[in-house]
């Protein structure tokens, strides 16, 4: 249905999907990190300035390690999330959605410089809209894609009600849609549900307001297999 | 089976399956780990199933992301990184150099190419300098190594450690960059090199033409094997990307990009480790006054002797990897 996803063949048979984290997303937990990056420069240059000569050598090694290093060590060791995109809940995977490693991780991180070029990440982001998964060119080349961090989504469940019989038979995506309604019902307002709920007429038949819902949800409820 | 009855049938597993990935490594795991392969197919074959019969699409979200908790936990790599790291040391670094030997070559021809050229041009010519160097930087060179300095390619004031900490910030950015300027198709990746080229060339042959060669080459040398290596490894892995997008063969020319990034990153660890040492040298051997000039050029000449049989033999035993 929709086309931010990324459906990955596995040994097992299997295809997992992956949810791709856009620009903005990421644009943000870029920022969180650069936030984050100055914060502990600030704090080696302030130590520096108290050591004298030999502090700015490590306020030097540490601005290094922030900017070239310390993203790759991140996304290795806490699983492809650097603090920014763990704070935005996405994380960096090779394109077959196992966790990076080093290489993949530092060459995506080395070649952070041509996408930043001309200014701030142009090239970058010309290159994730011409990209199906919203790659940079980093990402290219490194054959990882920025996806939402598993375990993200919250637990949505089925609303209960008296299972009522469809008028007629639904197509399995049909059934998709009504289930897909059903557990969105919570996070929507009853105006909005009742709204949604009435549009498929065949279905609710002459039933408006309220009365729509509790039938959509009811079919959902069918089509679920609860009596 | 409709979705009710079957998520009830399977619920147990799921959250069995679900507890062991959420605590790696307790002692009284949900169940044995020998046994996480076996529960991981089931748990695919759930999947396909809930897939299949278009269950609910928060029941297939929940299996999917469950399945890809597992798929991570099983294909997570644990090998050691220590014994890999001495293993690439040893054999696989100079190994991966021979094997991408013509892309090492034209880095290094677009390197010392301008560099060696200008060092001999400058010999006859010496003014041609100031069509490549500002006057300032002329100023602050001749300051540098003015024979009558206590310390070398430094001022007074400057701590070895600040000045490693310089180096490391200044040169690895530089390798960094030359590598990553191989993206666009290649020209990135020569025009630092040829620039770097240029520039130690020039100097190089300035400072010798007016005659405060014995300061200079007796700072340079040391480092100079290291990290003049570094450059010219980091240009041939910016090379590997370029010509990769260039001429990818009967590939797609992202497939050849991603074939080509891992060697190349491969070849960017070595440039990045020699990078450190050779920061290293020059901020705590190279500024030495205490030892003599002719000993500190000759020790970097056995230094050049001893990296080129590195790259030469290293590893050959074992193969190419």
């Amino acid at each position: 249905m929709l086309d931010t996803t990324r459906r990955v063949a596995t040994p097992e048979g299997i295809e997992l999907t992956l949810h791709l984290a856009g620009p903005v997303p990421r644009a943000l937990a870029w920022a969180i990190d650069l936030a984050l990056r100055a914060a502990v420069v600030l704090a080696a240059m302030t130590l520096a300035s108290v050591l004298g000569t030999a502090g700015w050598g490590i306020a030097l090694l540490t601005l290094f390690a922030v900017e070239w290093l310390a993203p790759a060590w991140f996304e290795v060791l806490w699983h492809g999330q650097t603090p920014g995109k763990r704070a935005m809940g996405i994380a960096v995977v090779n394109d077959d959605g196992t966790p990076v490693r080093w290489g993949a991780a530092l060459t995506r991180n080395l070649l952070r410089a041509v996408d930043f070029l001309p200014f701030l990440y142009g090239f970058g982001l010309l290159a994730m809209l011409a990209s199906r998964d919203f790659k940079r060119l980093g990402d290219l080349a490194a054959g990882t894609v920025v996806v939402y961090a598993p375990g993200r989504s919250r637990p949505r469940a089925l609303p209960e009600a008296p299972a009522q019989r469809p008028p007629f038979p639904l197509t399995l995506e049909e059934q998709r849609v009504v289930l897909d309604l059903a557990e969105r019902s919570a996070s929507l307002t009853q105006e909005r549900m009742e709204e949604l709920a009435e549009l498929p007429t065949p279905l609710i038949g002459r039933a408006t307001g309220a009365a729509a819902a509790a039938r959509l949800l009811g079919i959902a409820n069918h089509i679920a297999g609860r009596r | 089976m409709k979705q009710a009855p079957f998520e009830a049938a399977y619920r147990e597993e799921w959250l069995a399956f679900e507890r062991f990935l959420d605590a790696p490594g307790v002692v009284q795991p949900a169940f044995a780990p020998e046994e996480m392969p076996r529960r991981y197919r089931r748990l695919c074959q759930h999947l396909a199933l809930a897939a299949d019969r278009q269950y609910s699409p928060e029941l297939v979200d929940r299996l999917n992301l469950l399945a890809l908790r597992g798929h991570h936990a099983l294909y997570a790599n644990r090998r050691r990184q220590s014994q890999r790291l001495a293993d690439f040391l040893l054999a696989g670094f100079p190994s991966l150099v021979r094997a991408e030997w013509r892309v090492v070559a034209a880095a290094a021809l677009l390197f010392f190419g301008p560099l060696l050229g200008l060092i001999a041009v400058l010999q006859a010519f010496p003014e041609f300098v100031h069509y490549l160097l500002h006057p300032a930087q002329i100023a602050s060179f001749h300051d540098m190594y003015d024979p009558a300095n206590r310390r070398l390619g430094m001022r007074e004031a400057d701590s070895h450690l600040a000045m490693f900490g310089y180096y490391i910030w200044n040169n690895v950015r530089i390798g960094f960059q030359t590598f990553a300027g191989g993206l666009f198709a290649g020209l990135g990746t020569v025009w630092f090199l040829a620039a770097n080229g240029v520039i130690i060339g020039a100097v190089a042959g300035y400072l010798t033409q007016i005659g405060y060669g014995t300061t200079f080459w007796s700072f340079v040398s040391g480092h100079s094997a290291l990290e003049l290596t570094a450059i010219v490894l980091s240009g041939a892995a910016g090379l590997r990307l370029g010509l990769s997008v260039i001429a990818p063969g009967n590939r797609s020319r992202k497939a050849s990009l991603v074939a080509a990034a891992r060697p190349a990153v491969r070849l960017m660890y070595g440039a990045a480790l020699m990078f450190t040492a050779a920061a290293f040298v020059e901020a705590f051997w190279s500024p030495l006054t205490e030892v003599p000039p002719q000993a500190k050029i000759w020790a970097g000449i056995a230094l050049w002797a001893v990296m080129l049989a590195y790259f030469a033999l290293s590893g050959r035993a074992r193969g190419t990897r």
